[in-house]
């Protein structure tokens, strides 16, 4: 757990002195993955900095794990906190085994123990040990060498991470590989991290809880999907984005919204009842055939069922697309579109159908949050009421 | 029979140019006229050297600490202008040097040392004081994040890191200093200057030559070493020549 207690540096500058944190309090929950986002100036990065005393407070507290790490040892408070940088930060001079038990032997590990651990780590970021331990950061890629510094700052197991806009410099198709390969990392280990980001879509897919920043203040800090469909004031709205319940959909799983009713035809059916069965369940265009273990194997259109005559097993055509429970919403939506349907059947690991989302599911989905937070926001007075637990104590 | 082609036909005239040069030496006698200097260069390379250590041994003792504590940051506004001293230092001549520590430590060995000593400390200085300034922000904030003491974010991060360019100062200071070395003749230090200096005072060139050529080589010698001792002392991960 990390809870900041009114947090604030004020920089001395020629011009005058600039708050660049401002009261900042917040906590975030063991485990749990909090971002700090907002445009670059706006005190993300000092108050995650504050944390390592990278950046000295002006005033303020910070409790790890409940403790006031006021009297800790600076060193002793940073060898106990994960720290990755966007620039990597690997020391060149050193092989990339040294520099992932660096934190390590300033614990002082014994050897055994400190190389069983690089080899470990680099299980756990899927480098191979024999073939990269003894290179130098110079030889390796950019997103291998962000690994090697995901893997350096959790060599020696800090309950708590911070990560300064870690994936930020790596080029977006390794950017998503890395962070899916983060996240798979954090289901085990359940560090508590705050993670400094400007991307609104990379805030939205690690997020636990995002914290929005503004000039030196903490505007919102809520959960994503509170976030996206109940911004605060017009300058969370503006940040982000007019798409934000597009957005929205990458945090719902098909799982949430399948419904279990579906209209089904067996190969065995006549094309008349398939008629019957779109018109009943409203489909426009066709109807999903499945076999005897209820998995798709076609689809009959309703204007073949209309002009034909005869059995559905004689009449199919290919299943154009259907989803697992676990895709998001992003991707069925997108395949709605793509494939002109207002519905698309869902199935389990084996193949077998268990229901369908449609267009009309998401919408509401989306649109009922929206509405239920619209009722809230007039009923609580202008304004001030926080709609979620940020800045409570 | 192979046709010979250009590089093959150059080689043979250069060959061809050595053996006449042999050949025009031998018959001139001026082979035995070196050769009758003999015990004297070896005499004056080893006080010759023994004057590049000295001076460039205490320089490098006291320029790698002061380059180091000029970079650290709580030097940072005297940093500058302290090097802006030592550069003036830099363009007074050698010579000048060698004269001014003359008129007021005397003659002999000390002042000699001394003027080498001043004119071989500002390269190191300067060249350590840039290499350590210019190690990359990204790598100092991660050795301070993870929690490095001052101390071992010096000596595991920013030297290691620093040591080529440390090294380059160390090369251009000694190179300067080995070929300054003959002026010390002039305040009565000795060296190969010594058989430089008097064969343009005698008009004699063979007692010049046998001055100038061992200084050159021992220049190069040097060099060499540093460059050897440089390859093998800075790691492999930061070092050019290795990668």
């Amino acid at each position: 757990m990390i809870r900041l207690d009114n947090l604030t540096k004020v920089f001395d500058t020629p011009k005058g002195a600039v708050t660049a944190a401002d009261h900042i309090s917040m906590e975030v929950p063991s485990g749990e993955i909090c971002i700090l986002l907002g445009p670059s100036g706006c005190g993300k990065t000092t108050t995650l900095k504050m944390i390592n005393r990278i950046i000295r407070p002006t005033s303020g507290k910070v409790f790890i794990n409940g403790e006031d790490t006021t009297s800790l040892d600076t060193q002793d408070l940073r060898r106990n906190i994960g720290y990755v940088i966007q620039q990597i930060g690997l020391f060149p001079n050193m092989t990339i085994e040294e520099n992932i038990t660096v934190v390590p032997k300033l614990l002082g590990w014994d050897k055994a123990r400190y190389r069983e651990r690089a080899r470990e780590m680099m299980h756990m970021i899927a480098l191979e040990p024999d073939a990269f331990l003894k290179r130098y950061p110079s030889e390796l890629s950019g997103g291998q060498q962000q690994r090697i510094g995901v893997a350096r700052a959790l060599a020696a197991d800090p309950p708590v991470m911070l990560m300064d806009e870690p994936f930020g410099a790596i080029d977006p198709i390794n950017r998503a590989v890395i962070q899916d390969e983060f996240l798979k990392m954090q289901q085990d280990l359940k560090k508590t991290i705050m993670f400094v980001s400007h991307d609104i879509d990379e805030a939205i897919k690690m997020g636990d809880r995002i914290a929005i920043f503004r000039a030196g203040k903490l505007v919102q800090y809520s959960e994503p999907d509170e976030l996206l469909a109940a911004p605060k004031n017009d300058f969370v709205e503006s940040f982000l984005g007019e798409d934000r319940a597009l957005k929205r959909l990458n945090l719902v799983k098909v799982r949430d919204l399948a419904s279990e009713e579906i209209g089904l035809v067996r190969p065995d059916d006549t094309l008349d009842t398939a008629l019957q069965r779109i018109e009943s369940y409203g489909y426009v265009n066709s109807i999903v055939m499945v076999n005897h273990k209820r998995q798709p194997v076609g689809i009959i259109t309703a204007a073949v069922a209309r002009t034909t005559q005869g059995h559905c097993r004689d009449h199919y055509q290919s299943v154009p697309v259907v989803v697992s429970l676990d895709d998001d919403l992003r991707k069925v939506a997108s395949l709605m579109f793509a494939h002109d349907m207002t519905w698309v059947p869902c199935v389990d690991d084996d193949g077998r159908i268990v229901g369908q989302v449609t267009q009309r599911a998401i919408t509401h989905h989306l649109g009922s949050r929206y509405r239920a937070h619209s009722k809230e926001d007039d009923g609580a007075a202008l304004g001030e009421a926080s709609p979620s637990s940020a800045t409570k104590e | 029979m192979p046709t010979l082609n250009l590089s093959g036909a150059i080689r043979l005239l250069v060959l061809l140019a050595v053996f006449l040069a042999g050949v025009w030496s031998q018959s001139s006698g001026v082979i035995d006229d070196f050769l009758f200097y003999v015990p004297d260069i070896k005499y004056l390379a080893v006080q010759h050297l023994w004057l590049t250590a000295m001076s460039g041994g205490l320089a490098i003792l006291v320029a790698i600490p002061l380059g180091i504590w000029l970079s650290r940051p709580s030097m940072a506004r005297i940093a500058e202008s302290m090097m802006q001293i030592l550069n003036v230092g830099t363009t007074i001549p050698t010579l000048a040097v060698l004269a001014l520590s003359m008129s007021f430590l005397g003659i002999g060995t000390v002042p000699a040392v001394f003027g080498l000593f001043i004119a071989t400390l500002l390269p190191i200085a300067r060249n350590t004081y840039t290499g350590l300034k210019g190690v990359d922000p990204a790598l100092k904030e991660a050795a301070a994040g993870i929690g490095m003491s001052p101390a071992q974010r010096l000596l595991r991060v920013e030297l290691p890191n620093a040591l080529y360019v440390i090294f380059a100062g160390i090369r251009t200071a000694l190179a300067i200093n080995i070929g300054t070395v003959p002026l010390a003749f002039l305040i009565g230090a000795g060296g190969l200057g010594e058989l430089i200096f008097t064969g343009i005072a005698l008009y004699d060139t063979v007692m010049m030559l046998a001055g100038a050529i061992p200084t050159a080589l021992l220049a190069i010698a040097v060099d060499m070493l540093i460059a050897i001792t440089a390859f093998l002392v800075v790691p492999r991960g930061v070092n050019p020549g290795r990668s």
